[in-house]
């Protein structure tokens, strides 16, 4: 059994590296251009946001349309934070900064909002992120308003983007094979069962609404990083639903599901920048497509594995008979 | 000693008062029966036992260790925490969770690891895992499902989901268990083992239970007193042979004697 859980970390470490060195190469022999370096950034970005997204929608079951309000949290923490300190601890700081600044709000906007339940629930954090993009855009002296903060400095770099990346996927994961996590999971299962097994329901979905409010604070801090330049507008209710889609797509309660459609959907967009006068056409019909053939998502609810790689390699072996 | 006391406890939705000043006390050790006609208000006793309502007046008092607690007014998941578990009538299980995900939820309340071992996979997590393990294989045991336990719950027969609602309410640690119609939907061999395996789980467990069912076989064989609902009020409480004679007991169920109902 500890053989096992050895063997398992020990894979993880190596596809890790790996995934890290073999992009880091692809940049350094410059087959991973500038160009395609944004789009990376953005695949990175939009994993955090979708992973974060999945443990409050996913596992946890609470329909949030909030998230890119957490995200401008976090964007405009650390853009505000590296204007000022424009070195690499200020950028740092300023992460870390975001994120714990939109674990807060998300701690606050959770605690009243998830009593409710469902469609309520959508339409209170849709709500929420609809205030705090306003308040965003008035606050002048601040956050420059409408014309939004320019010349944000640049850190992000792939290093800084895979150590956030891989970190929030293997926090978020981790957290849902805790027993804190399944306590979330089972009040998405059944919340009246959940609480008559002496699961706070209450605490839990704030506490997945929070570390999911945390992770978006982060994404949205590497997006100002990232692009130098945000606004409102950037973080309005379509840029929600456009989390949410990836989540969906991905599959409901899979993080591997949600890094896959993130991946895609990325590709995609890319590929359709040449056709610009159909790429949202082409993009809808993909998705419809897609919800057709796969309405459980890519991935359902199952994670991918190595092991599931043995189960298909098993299947090509002939049977072992039982005497 | 009495483990639970229940007194004038009501409980009205509008002008429907389905639990009407009820009395009651269990005591410690005792597996106790609730009967009743269907839509006499069994149901909503447990939901008002367990915190799913409120109720509109009385007061419930459990013992335990000496101390008295009222839990009125407490919600579901602190009374559980005081150690009253129960199981559903219409079965809800974490029906896309294996089996035995199931009974290790259950065991959250008494977890010993915080949010930053969750998050890394600190010693303490593997140490309190592992138990959790150990103690939910026990119990899967105990109720023949320890092959299963890597099952989605949803994939179960229907006799072996009850099995794991119970497993499930006692991996919360329960002084008392209240088990909504245990052998609903069970043919008469499966009642049968079902009668002699909660018979062993008070032993073994040292609890108090009280059940609700509609087996008679179930309830005359193993409870030692048995509580009768009609309307909403106890209408008897005795014996299962003194229940057996009781002539309101019988017109609740049969309706009044035609001779009588002239008079």
């Amino acid at each position: 059994m500890k053989k096992l859980i050895e063997t398992n970390w020990i894979r993880k470490l190596i596809s890790l590296i790996l995934t890290f060195g073999i992009i880091q190469l692809l940049i350094s022999l410059d087959i991973i251009n500038s160009y395609l370096q944004t789009t990376l950034a953005t695949i990175c970005i939009n994993i955090i946001l979708a992973v974060s997204l999945n443990l409050i929608t996913g596992f946890t079951g609470q329909f949030s349309l909030g998230h890119a309000g957490f995200m401008s949290i976090g964007a405009y923490t650390c853009a505000l934070i590296t204007l000022r300190v424009p070195s690499v601890l200020g950028f740092i700081i300023g992460v870390f900064a975001g994120a714990i600044m939109a674990a807060i709000v998300g701690f606050l906007v959770g605690l009243p909002t998830l009593r409710l339940r469902g469609d309520y629930l959508a339409i209170a954090t849709l709500g929420m992120a609809e205030i705090i993009r306003i308040i965003f855009l008035n606050l002048d002296s601040i956050t420059n308003g409408a014309a939004g903060l320019q010349d944000i400095p640049h850190f992000t770099n792939w290093p800084w983007l895979f150590v956030f990346t891989a970190g929030t996927i293997l926090i978020i994961s981790n957290f849902i094979k805790s027993s804190h996590g399944r306590a979330c999971i089972s009040i998405r299962e059944d919340e009246i069962a959940a609480d008559a097994m002496g699961i706070n329901s209450t605490k839990y979905k704030v506490m997945a609404f929070t570390i999911g409010a945390f992770f978006a604070g982060i994404a949205g801090a590497l997006y100002a990083s990232t692009f130098n330049f945000i606004d409102p507008k950037i973080f309005s209710f379509s840029k929600s639903i456009d989390i949410l889609v990836i989540v969906v797509l991905g599959g409901l309660g899979s993080i591997s599901g949600s890094v896959i459609a993130a991946i895609l959907l990325a590709i995609i967009t890319t590929y359709l920048q040449s056709f610009a006068n159909v790429q949202m056409i082409i993009y809808s019909l993909l998705l419809i497509i897609i919800m057709i053939f796969r309405p459980q998502g890519l991935m359902g609810s199952k994670e991918l594995s190595l092991s599931m790689f043995s189960k298909i390699g098993e299947g090509f072996k002939p049977k072992k008979r039982r005497v | 000693m009495s483990i639970l006391t229940v007194n004038k406890l009501t409980k009205s939705f509008g002008g429907l008062t389905a639990v009407s000043n009820v009395n009651m006390e269990i005591n410690e050790g005792e597996l106790l029966g609730l009967i009743g006609p269907n839509g006499a208000g069994k149901t909503t006793l447990f939901n008002l036992l367990t915190g799913v309502y409120v109720p509109t007046s009385g007061i419930i008092n459990l013992n335990t260790d000496g101390k008295a607690v009222t839990l009125n007014g407490l919600k579901p998941y602190s009374i559980c925490k005081k150690g009253v578990a129960r199981t559903f009538q219409n079965i809800r299980l974490f029906k896309d969770l294996t089996v035995l995900d199931n009974v290790r939820i259950a065991m959250h309340k008494n977890i010993k690891y915080g949010l930053i071992p969750s998050f890394f996979h600190l010693p303490s997590y593997k140490k309190e895992e592992a138990r959790l393990i150990e103690k939910s294989m026990e119990l899967l045991k105990i109720l023949n499902l320890e092959d299963k336990k890597d099952e989605l719950a949803r994939n179960l027969p229907y006799g072996e989901q009850r099995h794991l609602e119970i497993a499930r309410a006692l991996a919360t640690d329960p002084v008392l268990l209240l088990l909504d119609e245990p052998a609903a939907g069970m043919n008469p061999n499966e009642t049968a083992q079902l009668t002699e395996l909660i018979g062993w789980i008070r032993e073994k467990f040292k609890l108090t239970i009280l059940l609700i069912e509609h087996d008679m076989s179930l309830v005359m064989n193993i409870c030692e007193r048995i509580y009768v609902l009609d309307y909403g009020m106890v209408i008897a409480n005795g014996t299962p042979d003194e229940i057996k004679i009781n002539q309101r007991v019988i017109e609740a169920y049969l309706g009044e004697d035609l001779n009588n109902a002239g008079d």
